[in-house]
């Protein structure tokens, strides 16, 4: 049992022995530490340390019986330090010193809706009883593949839902689709960002560990989007919360898929008699998700354009507020990811140091028993005796320093949960600029479409009696600037529309 | 640290009674600048010369040590069951001590990084406390403010965890291991005084066996055997010297640990308790202020 192990196996031993470690004080009768909150206790406990062991031992010369009064702290048998000495609490109400104070939160779920907690409509959402199913439709493998649906409860006293409770079962790609149809139909709006698909951990983490923590993160998730003030009430929401079945939204399509539809049509787009257009429902979709390659290429040649080319462009970000403001959102983002990063050592920290210390005091205790089996003098019973006590109180103080830790770790990971939605901004915010980008597109194309119509009419005026086929263009053409005129004024309204709602959402942030 | 090593070092040969007595330590403590630079440079009593190659030395020196105290060296060894459980303690000691000490250090390093980090992220709060509005932002600041204030008193617990802590314990493991030395030199005195006793007894066969002979040489071997009895019993006085002052200084030596651990293990405990309060109220100090931060914030929405 000595040092000779190697560190690794020595570390889990270690870890093994602090948690079978029984710490035998004797139950001491007035144990204050048990009645009031924990913290008084401890610093009563604390006091007690303040006195000098070494006098106190001179006192009694006789180290082999049990010291009554040198017990360090109020003794709370083995269980009490284990369970939260700190008192539990689970939704953070109760910190240690009894006072109320609002979880970080509660106070994140206020940011995003101010409203909900004027009026008094709920939706509650919970995330329950994960199960196993077979996938049904035909796949090669026989026995298929198997997946994981989760009950979502739903109680609300919302209109709209047209009923108070709901239950259904969903699937995470359910939750995928879900998220990437809001994302669709509320550009610019700020969405919460749906939990991570963790295609590596799903293999890798046990099956019950993983399936909890989605668990626990779907019902996160939900209970965002019930709290956003527009998302509650989106059509999207209300069928994943209420149709049983299938869940009736459109599925994502991957991106292969889509290049490859686009592909085909490319090149009648290119070569062929259709006028390429881009029709007003399209423009109010971003290029990039879509299946149009030829409207993806043209923004693409339009935004390097702005950035490279000589002439700035027609229609640009003007409004100087939008752009203060996104400059501060940016310099908060920056500071977030900076404090959630120091949490995160603090946090290596503080468990290093409640290691340590523990450490310390198994190696104390070992050579305390060591001392006492060897002892040949009283002078080693003595010391045997004090080591204990310290080592004792070292084992003790490394439980506090991990129940202290998991309290940090909760609490800053308020940090983590607004870096996260710095995320929702980003999106929003490359929403409006592509927005701004379609409108800028239309532009050129509707002035190069302007003067092509310009030239051919001062060709054909010069003809007598006019060229048919150049005539026929004409009014091609002239068809082709309507619908595009038309794209264009769609585009822009989309592009306004976004940046109405982004002075809404920026004004919810700062206040 | 070093001076208060080089302090504790030299009070601890001038306590002790056989000790204080020794010309190199009058040499040490008195002789002026000149007298010092002579005696350097005649590599005499204190400046013995330094050996070339001290790793090897040193491997050398802890190898022969466990090797003759453990008996695997020479067949020659006591058998006094008392010694060998003496023996047997002290290398044990030796191991646990050393483990100890390690985790000690650690503590430092974790005092000193948990420091480092605090400050680390008061600073990073504070920042993100300069991107937000009024009074949220002031919260902010005063808890980058009293993280970082934590962090100093984190690196002067740390600071004090070495010195009063730490060093002691090491201290103890270097005096367990000149019991080591000791031993050695416990175990050489009785080898010498094994092999004297075999080599006079087999000069006194000898002689005997030429007295009855009646050789010419008697008087010769007589001489020798003479001269030998003197070695052997000096040989014999010197180990029981060593077994003696060994028994005595083992129990002073113990005595004394139990003394010094004590105020070391005092001193820990001090030091924890007033970190841990420090914390502690550095953190309920800053909790009215939030509070009435928070209450603000919900007012104003």
């Amino acid at each position: 049992m000595m040092g000779s192990d190697n560190e690794e196996a020595h570390l889990y031993a270690s870890r093994e022995e602090m948690e079978s470690l029984v710490l035998d004080e004797p139950p001491s009768p007035s144990s204050s530490f048990n009645n009031s909150k924990s913290f008084s206790g401890f610093r009563s406990a604390l006091s007690t340390l303040e006195e000098d062991p070494l006098l106190r031992d001179h006192h009694h010369r006789n180290p082999n019986l049990p010291d009554h009064n040198n017990s360090y702290l109020e003794p709370p048998s083995y269980a009490d330090v284990i369970f939260s000495p700190f008192g539990s609490d689970d939704n953070g109400t109760n910190d240690a010193n009894g006072i109320s104070v609002e979880s970080p939160k509660e106070e994140s779920e206020g940011f995003l809706s101010r409203s909900a907690s004027t009026s008094t409509e709920y939706l509650k959402i919970s995330v329950s009883n994960p199960q196993k199913e077979q996938e049904t439709s035909n796949s090669l493998v026989p026995g298929g593949n198997t997946y994981v649906t989760y009950l979502v409860m739903t109680r609300t006293n919302i209109v709209e839902f047209g009923g108070a409770e709901f239950s259904v079962r969903r699937r995470f790609k359910d939750v995928v689709t879900l998220s990437d149809r809001l994302s669709e139909s509320y550009r610019g709006f700020f969405i919460p960002p749906r939990p991570d698909k963790n295609v590596v951990e799903s293999q890798v983490m046990q099956k019950q560990e993983f399936v909890e923590q989605r668990r626990v993160a779907l019902e996160k998730y939900l209970c965002r989007l019930a709290v956003h003030p527009v998302l509650k009430r989106s059509d999207e929401l209300k069928v994943f919360l209420q149709v049983q079945g299938k869940l009736p939204l459109v599925t994502t399509t991957d991106v292969a898929s889509r290049m490859l539809d686009g592909a085909v049509k490319l090149p009648s787009q290119l070569f062929g008699e259709s006028v390429s257009v881009v029709a007003p429902h399209e423009v109010v979709q971003p290029a990039k998700g879509g299946r149009d390659l030829l409207r993806i290429f043209k923004e693409l040649r339009q935004s390097v354009t702005n950035d490279w080319g000589g002439v700035k462009p027609q229609v640009v970000e003007e409004d100087k507020e939008f752009l203060e403001k996104k400059e501060k959102l940016q310099d908060l983002e920056q500071q977030l990811s900076n404090a959630s990063q120091q949490a995160e050592s603090l946090v290596k920290a503080q468990q290093d140091i409640g290691e340590t210390m523990g450490e310390l005091g198994l190696a104390f205790i070992k050579l305390t028993k060591f001392e006492t089996e060897e002892a040949m003098f009283n002078s080693q019973r003595l010391r045997a005796a004090n080591m204990k006590h310290v080592a004792t109180a070292a084992v003790k103080a490394s439980r506090f320093y991990r129940e202290a830790n998991a309290q940090t770790v909760r609490h800053l990971d308020a940090l983590h949960e607004y870096l996260g939605l710095m995320l929702a901004v980003h999106s929003a915010f490359s929403d409006r600029s592509s927005a701004l980008l379609t409108v800028q597109t239309l532009l050129s194309d509707l002035s190069s479409l302007h003067s092509r119509a310009e030239k051919l009419e001062a060709a054909s005026s010069k003809i007598f009696g006019g060229d048919k086929s150049r005539i026929r263009k004409i009014e091609e053409l002239k068809e082709t600037i309507k619908v595009t005129e038309d794209a264009k004024m769609c585009a822009i309204k989309e592009y306004e529309r976004i940046k109405v709602t982004h002075v809404f959402k920026i004004y919810n942030i700062w206040h | 640290m070093r001076r208060q090593a080089l302090d504790i070092f030299v009070n601890r040969i001038a306590s002790h009674p056989d000790l204080q007595q020794s010309e190199d330590l009058k040499t040490f403590l008195q002789a002026e600048e000149e007298t010092m630079e002579r005696a350097r440079s005649q590599e005499t009593g204190i400046f013995k010369k330094k050996p070339g190659d001290l790793m090897q030395i040193f491997k050398d020196v802890q190898s022969k040590v466990s090797d003759v105290v453990l008996g695997k060296e020479k067949p020659v060894e006591e058998s006094n069951a008392e010694y060998e459980k003496l023996k047997h303690y002290i290398f044990e000691l030796e191991d646990h001590l050393a483990e100890a000490q390690k985790h000690a250090f650690r503590l430092v390093k974790r005092h000193r990084e948990l420091g480092q980090s605090l400050s680390d992220f008061g600073k990073a709060v504070k920042l993100l406390g300069a991107c937000e509005g009024k009074s949220l932002g002031k919260a902010f600041s005063d808890l980058g403010t009293k993280s970082e204030m934590l962090s100093v008193k984190l690196q002067k617990e740390a600071h004090n965890l070495l010195m009063n802590f730490e060093e002691p314990l090491k201290d103890y493991v270097r005096a367990v291991q000149s019991i080591k030395a000791t031993m050695v030199e416990r175990a050489n005195a009785f080898r010498q005084q094994c092999e004297l006793a075999e080599t006079t007894k087999l000069k006194e066969i000898n002689l005997d066996k030429l007295m009855l002979m009646r050789s010419d040489k008697v008087g010769e071997v007589e001489i020798e055997y003479k001269e030998l009895k003197a070695d052997s019993e000096e040989a014999t006085k010197r180990f029981e010297i060593i077994v003696r002052l060994m028994s005595e200084e083992i129990v002073r030596f113990q005595e004394q640990k139990t003394l010094d651990m004590g105020l070391a293990f005092h001193e820990f405990a001090k030091g924890q308790a007033r970190l841990a309060n420090e914390i502690a109220d550095a953190w309920r100090g800053l909790l009215p202020k939030l509070e009435s931060c928070s209450s603000l914030t919900h007012e104003s929405q």
